[in-house]
């Protein structure tokens, strides 16, 4: 994708652990494009959050490495870059969010002093500047008194709020990327409806890109406009958002969309489950990972992994069998 | 609510939890009131969901109400039986029919027992069959979970998420309870492991005719496996109704929030959807607001909300809400 802020070429990663190398990421590429929101989907350990977290280089090395890829950021490879020039793109022109705010603030530090060391260092303002801009931010995320709790610690703060200040911390750049990586696991619905909402507001606001990293079917139906379903360290299907809720053809895919119950939900269904649990790659594989799992599988995905193929100019899925999973979903719809 | 079919009938139950102040001379110098006076029944064979955020105090419910917390007030029956003033050997007997599944299948199984073990034990302390006959009655418990009988020697860092979590509920199983507490029995584990417990939940439900307090913060959830959900806030019960009935049309502001903060895996759907987003946090369980406990964030609060508790009241048959305004969302 020549036109992408960011986009990843075929990036593998493995971790070396006492039981052996274990290949979290085995070859995912992807584009991001100015002001696109992307949803990125699937269950632990299927390789999400390290797609993300070694595209920044902010995988723990060793044990991670990073075997193959490129991963270029407006024209320039991340993995390639020093030290230095990526200290200027990180937290500058792409910021992340973390899953768990309670352990990603510094707790012996106020908030105001977390807030305004990114101004200062990559803004290049004074502290009073970076002092007015700190309560600005804090402001903008829904904190009120902003100016009096920049003096706060964070465990003054609640999950949500501390959720508010890691958004306005990573905001406070105006970078051109934001990479959230399941920032509401952690908290309750009512909590989770605000910081969606803030976060869509933003964006549309500051026109910044989003990368969300969920295992919620439901939070990326009403964020994305685009989602990587991933398996096994690959992305196995893409699509808009609307065509792939509408029209998901890859056996997982349906079997992870099967397994939620609605909350409009009509009369009783049996929920479908996938049967087995999700692999544990000790080498890159070289069948399809969903194979043990899938009801559709023939020999064929026993032996070659599918690569995604276009089902329509908005849909890609990496499946040997999507034709034939798509006449029989036409068939029991009738 | 006084059906003759409830198998457990909650009366004003309240559970505080003391803060003490001082290390020799403690005093008491507040109380964290984490149940503060609920009713509700579970009718035999149904499923009651009890939903509500952290800290609502639901699992503090669930808790107190087979008596691994004892109350503070209130009374438990079950099966006509008042619990609260239940000892020793009494007590005991009783808990053969009151079991319990727990959240994290990480933490609530003993790291050095095995799996078969873990099941046993239960048959063990009570004393329900001879010793001779514990293994197979484990094999079969194993069996009814859907793990191969073979895994009992095996321990619980051997097996998944999903499959402790089957230990768990084989172990809940093993004195053939009539009534199981579920509490977030679901919550630590991966989306396409949650449907298969679920699914062996309603299995053994049908089964053996069991009854469920299920226990969750996913909506979603509780209302595929329900009959009747209540809705908790802040240590009191805020809405309960049927399933279909809660969710189609929810009396209580709170509810009404709660349903629409839920995401839906469904584009199209919601985008059409209202959403009502809520100010602020849940305020704190040790000085509750007064009168209404919701009227801090509530769109609808009025001078009255902060002067008086809005009764628990039945706004329509089957349907109980706590709000002094349930009647204008009928």
């Amino acid at each position: 994708m020549p036109d992408a802020l960011l986009d990843v070429q075929e990036l593998e990663v493995a971790f070396k652990t006492p039981e052996g190398e274990v290949h979290a990421v085995n070859g995912v590429s992807f584009g991001l494009k100015e002001g696109e929101s992307l949803g990125v989907v699937g269950e632990s350990g299927c390789g999400k959050s390290v797609t993300m977290l070694s595209a920044l280089r902010l995988i723990p090395s060793p044990p991670g490495r990073v075997v193959a890829g490129k991963a270029n950021f407006m024209g320039n490879d991340l993995l390639e870059m020093s030290k230095e020039e990526l200290r200027h793109i990180r937290g500058a022109q792409i910021s992340m969010v973390f899953q768990d705010p309670m352990t990603s603030l510094n707790p012996v530090l106020t908030v105001g002093r977390q807030l305004i060391e990114p101004l200062m260092l990559h803004l290049g303002m004074t502290q009073d500047q970076a002092r007015a801009r700190a309560a600005q931010l804090l402001n903008m995320v829904g904190i009120s008194y902003a100016k009096q709790r920049l003096g706060d610690f964070p465990h003054q703060f609640s999950g949500g709020m501390r959720q508010r200040v890691m958004i306005a911390m990573a905001l406070s750049c105006s970078p051109q990327i934001l990479i959230a990586d399941e920032p509401t696991t952690a908290l309750d619905v009512t909590i989770q409806a605000q910081i969606i909402d803030l976060v869509r507001q933003l964006r549309d606001e500051l026109g910044m890109a989003l990368i969300w990293i969920t295992h919620d079917l439901g939070v990326v139906a009403g964020l994305a406009q685009r989602v990587l379903v991933m398996y096994g360290g690959l992305v196995i299907e893409e699509g808009t958002v609307n065509e792939l809720f509408a029209n998901p053809l890859h056996p997982y895919t349906l079997g992870l969309l099967g397994s939620l119950p609605r909350v409009d939900e009509k009369g009783h269904p049996r929920l479908v489950s996938i049967d087995g649990a999700p692999p544990v790659l000790f080498e890159k594989p070289n069948s399809c990972p969903f194979a043990p799992r899938c009801k559709y599988a023939i020999e064929r995905c026993w032996k070659e992994n599918p690569p995604l193929m276009d089902v329509s100019t908005a849909h890609r899925v990496a499946c040997w069998n999507w034709e034939s999973v798509r006449t029989e979903k036409a068939r029991s719809y009738g | 609510m006084d059906d003759a079919h409830a198998l457990v009938q909650v009366r004003d139950l309240v559970k505080h939890f003391p803060i003490r102040q001082g290390i020799i001379m403690q005093k008491q110098v507040g109380a964290v009131r984490a149940v503060d006076g609920i009713s509700f029944d579970v009718y035999k064979g149904e499923t009651l969901g009890l939903v509500g955020e952290s800290g609502c105090g639901k699992s503090t419910t669930g808790r107190t109400v087979i008596q691994l917390f004892r109350p503070t007030a209130g009374s438990v029956a079950f099966d006509g039986v008042d619990l609260v003033n239940l000892k020793g050997n009494e007590l005991r007997l009783l808990r053969r029919k009151m079991q319990m599944i727990f959240q994290d299948p990480y933490a609530s199984l003993n790291p050095r027992m095995t799996a078969g073990e873990i099941v046993g034990e239960p048959l063990l302390i009570h004393r329900v069959v001879k010793d001779a006959e514990i293994e197979d009655r484990v094999a079969n418990l194993l069996e009814m979970v859907g793990l191969n009988p073979s895994f009992a020697d095996r321990y619980p860092h051997e097996f998944s998420g999903g499959q402790r979590q089957r230990i768990g509920v084989a172990r809940a199983l093993a004195l053939q309870p009539s009534f199981i507490v579920c509490d977030e029995p679901i919550s630590a584990l991966d989306v396409s492991i949650q449907a298969q417990v679920v699914n062996l939940l309603e299995d053994l439900q049908k089964e053996f005719n069991l009854t469920y307090l299920f226990i969750a913060h996913d909506l979603s959830m509780v209302r595929h496996i329900s009959n009747r959900i209540a809705v908790m806030y802040l240590g009191i019960i805020a809405e309960l109704a049927g399933r279909d009935e809660l969710y189609r049309k929810p009396l209580h502001p709170y509810t009404q929030a709660l349903l629409s903060a839920v995401p839906i895996p469904d584009p199209v759907a919601d985008a059409k959807r209202e959403r009502i987003i809520l100010n602020g946090d849940v305020p704190s369980p040790i000085n509750p607001p007064t009168g209404c406990r919701f009227r801090t964030r509530c769109r609808f609060a009025e001078d009255i909300c902060a002067e008086q508790q809005p009764e628990f009241r039945e706004v329509k048959p089957a349907h109980l809400v706590a709000c002094h305004f349930a009647e204008k969302f009928l």
